[in-house]
């Protein structure tokens, strides 16, 4: 029993279940419960990362309300560990409160049209004016920014130095006039994306995150905890796809699994190896050896899952040639496994496409981890300015 | 829940003195000169890992004159072995004799083997699957008579330890070899050559009978299984690091081809596999212990994955390697010929896939 759980047993002793849900979850907060490893004064109580699904535990069996963290994904698994990495004290204390507590639900406005892969090609300007920045371009692939109040924003300040060097890092009010949101409808039907529109938003100096030109490491920041939270994808929060297709197949008719016995079984001996390499790759985190695992696992669980919705469709048969809804509707969280088969299958072909494409990190896996040479970069060194697009 | 899979520091420092001693003593061409029929390697590398570090018993209770090493650490010994093409009996007879033997109690026969000078090889196609029925052999009064074909581990033997049917009884039966006709056959992989076995009335020993030797031979071949699975680690490593430490150096159109994307993606694949190979194979190791549903699951599941791993890792080596992987000079085919071989060994990936699909209903 450790002293985190304790002091979670503690505070619920005191809690009155009258109490409304975000006041609940504020004094959860302020009681250093919210994110038991992270310091004292901002959510934590500098404890063991180990004892948070212990506390975690504690306040979902006494009813205390939820934070609905599948709601924001992105302001905890990407802005907070960038605002603990390079916040001020002053942007801790104002912006890490309501993003836990869900009052402030967050995008993140990396890619553009002409940066997908080549991130740090972002043409979005933010130019100096009195007490801030004057911000304008176009931002895609924004999930959740139809619900977002905050975004994680990387925008050019300098164009005359070459490309990676002269971006920096914003936490944006979304609610400002000049951004416009558009739906970004997908293959599968749904609109979980969008398009934003930034014209002439005004950023105060307060909002700036990391020093200036400082953007592009403050982003490999963020990115580092969105490829391990896609790695290990959805194995707390939803079904994984390995799971949901082993319950297809045992109903399956056995003349069907006659036929494609083999071709499940490698892929569920791959899923099921992926889950000890995934289990490892924890256990070396927690002793303090950190590996670039994390763009493997994201290579392996993409694959696999649209190898396994691939299958899954087949098992079907008939029912296979259904699909649950067309409707355009625009999802408050990412679901990979949660719809039916046909949603399920389309929807993992963009495993390996988000948070870095496949190839992508298999040249980082390459470069970083085998030391072979660097991919071959006319822009290297340029002017952003001067470089070809 | 899943056990530890990292290495402790006791397997760390382990395998570093491993790894010493066999730099020192196993030298890739002279584990190639064992094709050319020059085995002298095999009994100067047992003799030097017995003599150094009594490896031989390793996994053996301190009360028998081993180590007490547990299978994690014994797993540790099988990479490093594998990273070597190692030409000595360990598995055969360090593990899977070993293990079958102490189930049955052999401690007289155990002791014997501690220091080296007794190597035993249970006498089962290596390509053997979980089990024997012990048909090709029969038992009465005493001896032996049958064969058995391509048993590894049993050119050098001093004991056979012999699955053979006494009626309708499975037995496991103690021969010396010099009691049986051991016919050397070219093997896929000399550095771990099978032989033909036949007994004409060979006197033999019963040590297990019934359900006790069939749980004998069962156990010994588990534990191989598992152990291979390390072993197959091993081999895929070096064939990677081999391969990468190539295509750095190796220049054409005035660069290195390592700076080819086609040629990173493949080693960047190869990588993913093969560290995935090392979690299967570190649970396997990790679980297989106590012989039971996790541990026969633990143990298919590393199976199923290593053994393609390696022969993955030794295939890209070859392809990598351009025409120099397809010489004699050069040490991969030593690797494509073991892991090759490997997979064959103590069932194929499809045969542990189908277990997984019966221990899973699947």
């Amino acid at each position: 029993m450790s002293a985190s759980a304790d002091l979670a047993r503690a505070f619920l002793a005191d809690w009155d279940p009258a109490t409304t849900r975000l006041e609940s979850l504020r004094a959860r907060y302020d009681a250093g419960l919210a994110w038991v490893s992270r310091p004292e004064g901002v959510g934590g109580l500098g404890a063991s990362r180990d004892d948070q699904r212990e506390v975690d535990g504690i306040f979902a069996a006494a009813g205390f309300p939820d934070n609905n963290a599948a709601a924001n994904g992105i302001g905890l698994g990407m802005a907070a560990p960038t605002i603990f990495a390079v916040g001020t004290d002053e942007q801790k204390q104002r912006l890490l409160r309501p993003l836990w507590t869900g009052e402030e639900i967050w995008c993140q406005l990396f890619s553009e049209p002409g940066a997908g892969s080549d991130l740090a090609n972002i043409a979005t300007r933010a130019t100096r004016t009195d007490g801030g920045w004057i911000v304008s371009g176009q931002k895609v692939w924004t999930s959740n920014a139809h619900n977002a109040v905050r975004a994680l924003l990387v925008a050019r300040t300098d164009p005359d130095l070459p490309k990676h060097e002269g971006l920096t890092y914003f936490a944006m009010n979304m609610l400002d006039p000049g951004v416009e949101v558009r739906p970004l409808r997908q293959l599968t039907g749904e609109a979980e994306f969008n398009e934003v529109f930034l014209t002439d938003v005004f950023v105060p100096d307060e909002d700036l995150l990391g020093s200036v030109n400082d953007g592009w490491r403050v982003a490999m920041t963020t990115l580092a905890s969105e490829r391990v939270s896609i790695g290990n994808s959805d194995a707390d929060i939803e079904e994984a796809m390995v799971d949901v297709v082993e319950r297809t197949w045992r109903s399956a008719p056995q003349r069907t699994r006659d036929v494609m016995q083999d071709r499940f079984l490698r892929l569920w001996v791959d899923a099921r190896v992926a889950d000890l390499t995934a289990a490892r790759m924890k256990q070396q985190l927690a002793a303090g050896r950190p590996g670039p695992e994390g763009s493997a696992l994201k290579v392996t669980f993409a694959r696999l899952a649209q190898e396994l919705s691939g299958l899954e469709l087949e098992l079907l048969g008939a029912d296979g040639l259904g699909y649950g809804d067309w409707a355009m509707v625009r999802p408050t969280a990412v679901v990979f496994t949660g719809r039916d088969a046909g949603y399920r299958y389309l929807r993992a072909k963009g495993n390996s496409i988000e948070g870095g494409t496949t190839e992508i990190l298999l040249n980082i896996i390459a470069e970083k981890v085998l030391g072979l040479p660097p991919e071959h970069r006319p822009d290297k060194g340029m002017a952003w300015k001067d470089s070809p697009r | 829940m899943t056990g530890d899979l990292l290495y402790s520091e006791t397997e760390d420092a382990l395998r570093e003195s491993v790894r010493a001693l066999l730099a020192a003593n196993c030298p890739s061409d002279r584990v190639a000169s064992m094709y050319d029929g020059d085995e002298s390697l095999a009994r100067d590398l047992w003799g030097a890992v017995s003599v150094a570090m009594e490896l031989p018993a390793i996994g053996l209770p301190e009360s028998l004159g081993g180590s007490g090493a547990s299978a994690r650490e014994v797993a540790v010994v099988m990479e490093e072995l594998g990273r070597v093409v190692a030409p000595i009996p360990f598995l055969t007879s360090s593990v899977i004799a070993q293990r079958s033997l102490g189930h049955c109690g052999e401690t007289d026969l155990l002791k014997a083997m501690a220091d080296g000078s007794h190597v035993c090889a249970l006498a089962v196609p290596f390509s053997s699957f979980g089990r024997t029925r012990g048909e090709s052999v029969s038992v009465s009064g005493g001896r032996v008579t049958g064969s058995v074909a391509a048993v590894a581990g049993a050119g050098h033997a001093d004991v056979i330890l012999v699955p053979g049917l006494d009626g309708g009884d499975l037995t496991l039966q103690a021969v010396d070899a010099a009691d049986a006709h051991v016919t050397r056959r070219s093997s896929l992989d000399m550095s771990r050559p099978v032989c033909d076995l036949t007994f004409e009335s060979s006197p033999a020993r019963e040590i297990a009978r019934g359900q006790d030797a069939d749980d004998a031979v069962s156990s010994g071949l588990l534990m191989g299984s598992a152990m291979l699975a390390s072993e197959q680690v091993g081999v895929a490593e070096w064939c990677l690091e081999t391969t990468v430490a190539y295509v750095k150096q190796r220049n054409q159109f005035g660069r290195p081809i390592g700076s080819f994307q086609a040629v990173k993606h493949r080693l960047a694949r190869l990588w993913i596999s093969v560290n995935s190979a090392r979690a299967a194979a570190r649970n396997a190791a990790v679980l297989v212990e106590p012989g039971d549903v996790p541990a026969k699951v633990a143990v298919a599941l590393a199976q199923s994955y290593c053994s393609d791993v390696a022969v993955l890792a030794a295939e890209e080596c070859v392809q990598l390697h351009g025409g120099i992987g397809m010489t004699w000079e050069h040490p991969t085919h030593l690797y494509l010929k073991r892991a090759k071989a490997d997979q064959l060994a103590l069932g194929t990936p499809a045969h542990y896939r189908a277990r997984l699909a019966a221990l899973n209903s699947l």
